[in-house]
């Protein structure tokens, strides 16, 4: 294992570190930027491009808050997993528990101007990108205090002002909106790139081939990232494509295999791939990662895969544990406080439910609004000529 | 439309107003038809020159129903001159305005670009606003259209040009699924300002999969309006409209109305999106019809004129919604409705016309309302029988006559 092997430099002790704890008595809390560098877990494997390195730069500062947001997020999923059973969620939901390194590290990389589109397992995401734990699941209750006023549900959460693009409940057709917001990113000559995410089933759709050819053809800041979690629904890669190796799949556009449960891999590919957008145009980014939970709630998970294989995966490849051994190492804090900060997000996350559960279903107006946007550009009558409406902009 | 009813009786608090009202704000859908000339080039019967005379308010027997143009040419729009164009024309000079107005329109589809559309729509805007603003793209519809929509939801304008309106059929699930339904389930965040366009209708033979009319596909999609052209006066102000609406807009053209010629005015107009066009009034019965179908019923209400009858003719434009105000106020006068549509008979635009029209206007019809449409059947490539795929002239004169019994 690579931590085992370098545990020895991990070990050395950091110039300003103590022996005291994390909240009060260690000043890197707030603003300790002494960089640590880790290795990832496995090497990456670059198609048509050279590899970055797999020396990864980060804080303590940052440390702490991958491992803060990941419980945060898992905590939310499992909370999602139970509202679910009692159910107060309905319809679909699609858990993202396994697979919070992916949404982090890419979080780590970028800045809110990035765009980020995905399908429907957007839960975490949403939250990286700033949405608050009310939003998500008021939204999953189909209260109004939702993200989309309890209109969109699981599969549809969206995040303006944090350019999060949803939320998406058709496999693939996410990944040619990604293209065209990479389109306007080019138009309006903006220094910012697009990561239009799909998964390891979506990635057989013939509209990403599409997309992926205007995209190489006009060089757009699109970053195809495949989450691939090994299984589309019920149907493993290995029956589903002939080629599983999803990064190599862009024939002409370069690619790079990540180990998507390890943060620091993830951080340091989606830099790579920005910069890489911003000159190049597209690059697919492929992230081995792993869902613990069945496709959705509906599917338990277990007819098409092992128990045996998900407690494997979690023992050995659990983005979260893979933190705790690092932090651990590091001597960032201790056991008790790691379990604090798990407990301090069991208790936000229970918090943000209990006053999600108090905001109330959409009016029964609200049945017809946003359907159509008022103003149609000309001094006009509503279709029954009650409703004057705007005039010429 | 029941339901449109109640949402904006629910959230209205204006006053009606009385059709009188609406007579005279809108007066250029009363005036424009003076223009007189067209060249209409779809209908096997040899006429080129159908005026269209307002004021047919008379119940005498007309003598001759094809005036000369002397009588048209004092009045005109509002502008005294105007310059004469094609239909086709007159769609890029409306968008091409518009790309000069707003820096964020802009138009993509196949071959809209160096070879200037393949009808001629985009000709000279490549070489005039650059290769990304009009933008060639490979054939991928389903993702082209979904690029057009994503970038959209960043805040450009994009046009969407399917080559044949079938072929948007491939990238179904893009309009239907995030063009109609992304403003609604995102709360309202997101508006999708897109244009879809491209011709669609039975043409000349082009085979089955060439002559489709997507209007009934399209039509129950939620968030999404739908308009169809027929002049090339309202063939400019509906892209204009279309293009400043903030909704996602299909426009319906024709593939056999591109060469059609028309005097329409220099200064800048934009058309209501939801209007329908008084073609002619009259007093017997409402003739509702759009696109291509106007022309076989203006050239079956000459005969009907010559017959005695006075049909008034709406062109309806708007597809979605419908123009129920207008079309109501037409039914309170005559009592009886005939549509004539290109569309399929099952689940056409007639179709869902007619129920609305009975749902809200049942206490004022006489007669059943009549519909007809094109046979249920793919377009055959023989002349004749793709002839009698569509509604004639002919067809039209039988029905208004046995309506009106």
């Amino acid at each position: 294992m690579a931590l085992a092997r370098r545990s020895s430099n991990l070990l050395k002790p950091l110039s300003t570190a103590s022996s005291s704890s994390f909240l009060h008595r260690r000043p890197f809390s707030t603003d300790d930027t002494t960089t640590i560098t880790v290795e990832t877990s496995v090497p990456f494997t670059g198609h048509n491009c050279e590899p970055p390195s797999r020396s990864v730069d980060t804080t303590p500062k940052e440390l702490m808050s991958f491992f803060t947001d990941m419980a945060l997020m898992r905590r939310m999923e499992i909370a999602a997993d139970s509202l679910y059973k009692s159910k107060l969620i309905r319809g679909f939901c699609h858990l993202y528990d396994g697979q919070e390194a992916v949404c982090i590290g890419m979080e780590a990389a970028i800045t809110k101007k990035d765009c980020i589109i995905t399908a429907y397992r957007d839960h975490c995401i949403f939250l990286g990108r700033g949405g608050t734990l009310l939003e998500s699941f008021a939204e999953l209750m189909g209260r109004q205090a939702g993200c989309s006023r309890g209109k969109g549900g699981s599969m549809h959460f969206y995040k303006k002002d944090a350019c999060f693009f949803g939320g998406h409940g058709i496999v693939g057709a996410q990944v040619p909106l990604g293209c065209g917001l990479a389109f306007a990113q080019k138009y309006r000559k903006e220094d910012h790139v697009t990561f239009a995410m799909y998964g390891d089933g979506a990635a057989n759709q013939g509209q990403l081939f599409e997309a992926l050819n205007m995209a190489a053809l006009w060089d757009l800041p699109a970053i195809l990232v495949c989450e691939n979690n090994h299984y589309g629904m019920g149907t493993a890669e290995w029956r589903a494509a002939k080629s599983p190796a999803y990064y190599k799949r862009g024939d002409y556009v370069p690619g790079l295999k990540v180990d998507g449960m390890d943060a620091f891999a993830v951080k340091q590919a989606c830099k790579f791939a920005k910069e890489h957008a911003l000159k190049n145009g597209p690059i697919i980014l492929e992230m081995d990662t792993y869902r613990y939970h069945g496709h959705s709630m509906s599917d338990p998970g277990s007819t098409y895969r092992t128990r045996d294989e998900i407690s494997g995966v979690r023992q050995e490849r659990d983005p979260i544990e893979r933190l705790r051994k690092l932090i651990l190492a590091h001597d960032l804090a201790t056991e008790k406080e790691l379990k604090d900060i798990e407990k301090q997000a069991r208790k936000e996350v229970d918090e943000a439910i209990a006053q999600a559960k108090e905001s109330p279903m959409p009016d029964e107006s609200e049945l017809f609004t946003n359907v159509y946007r008022k103003g149609f550009g000309v001094e006009s009558f509503g279709a029954d000529r009650k409703e004057l409406r705007a005039t010429l902009p | 439309m029941a339901s449109i009813f109640q949402r904006i009786g629910a959230l209205s608090s204006s006053t009606t107003l009385d059709t009188k009202k609406f007579h005279l704000s809108s007066p250029r859908s009363l005036l424009e038809r003076k223009v007189s000339f067209l060249v209409v080039r779809s209908d096997a019967a040899k006429i080129n020159s159908g005026v269209n005379r307002i004021g047919g308010r008379a119940h005498h027997l007309v003598a001759n129903a094809v005036a000369t143009k002397a009588d048209t040419s004092a009045e005109s729009t509002a502008s005294k001159s105007g310059h004469e164009i094609l239909l086709y024309e007159a769609l890029k000079e409306g968008l091409e305005e518009e790309m000069e107005r707003d820096a964020r329109v802009c138009v993509m589809g196949e071959d809209v670009g160096h070879y200037g559309g393949s009808y001629k729509v985009t000709k000279g805007l490549a070489p005039k606003f650059g290769d990304l603003r009009v933008l060639d793209t490979p054939i991928a519809e389903n993702a082209f259209t979904g690029m057009g929509i994503g970038a959209a939801m960043m805040g450009l304008r994009p046009i969407i040009e399917g080559m044949n309106m079938g072929f948007l059929l491939l990238a179904f699930n893009q309009i239907s699924n995030n063009c109609g339904m992304l403003h609604y389930t995102s709360g309202g965040q997101f508006k999708i300002p897109v244009v879809i366009r491209g011709p669609g209708g039975v043409g000349r033979q082009l085979g089955a999969e060439h002559s489709q009319r997507l209007e009934s596909y399209f039509q129950s999609i939620p968030g999404i309006q739908m308009v169809a052209c027929s002049t090339p006066y309202n063939a400019k102000g509906l892209m204009k409209a279309a293009i400043r609406s903030d909704n996602p807009v299909i426009l319906f053209e024709h593939v056999l109305l591109y060469n059609l010629k028309e005097t329409i005015p220099d200064e800048e107009y934009v058309l209501n999106l939801e209007e329908a066009e008084m073609v002619r009034p009259g007093q017997h019965v409402t003739i509702l019809t759009y696109s291509r179908m106007r022309y076989h019923v203006m050239q079956a209400a000459k005969t009907l004129v010559n017959k005695g009858y006075d049909p008034e003719v709406i062109d309806i434009r708007s597809l979605k919604p419908f123009d129920l105000h207008t079309i109501g106020n037409s039914i309170k006068k005559t009592h009886r409705v005939l549509i004539v549509e290109e569309c399929m008979r099952t689940g056409g635009i007639g179709a869902s016309l007619t129920a609305a029209i009975n749902e809200n206007f049942q206490d004022y019809l006489d007669a059943p309302i009549v519909c007809l449409s094109s046979q249920d059947v793919p377009t055959p490539y023989a002349g004749t029988l793709e002839e009698w795929t569509v509604v004639q002239p002919p067809q039209i004169v039988a029905a208004v006559e046995q309506l009106c019994q």
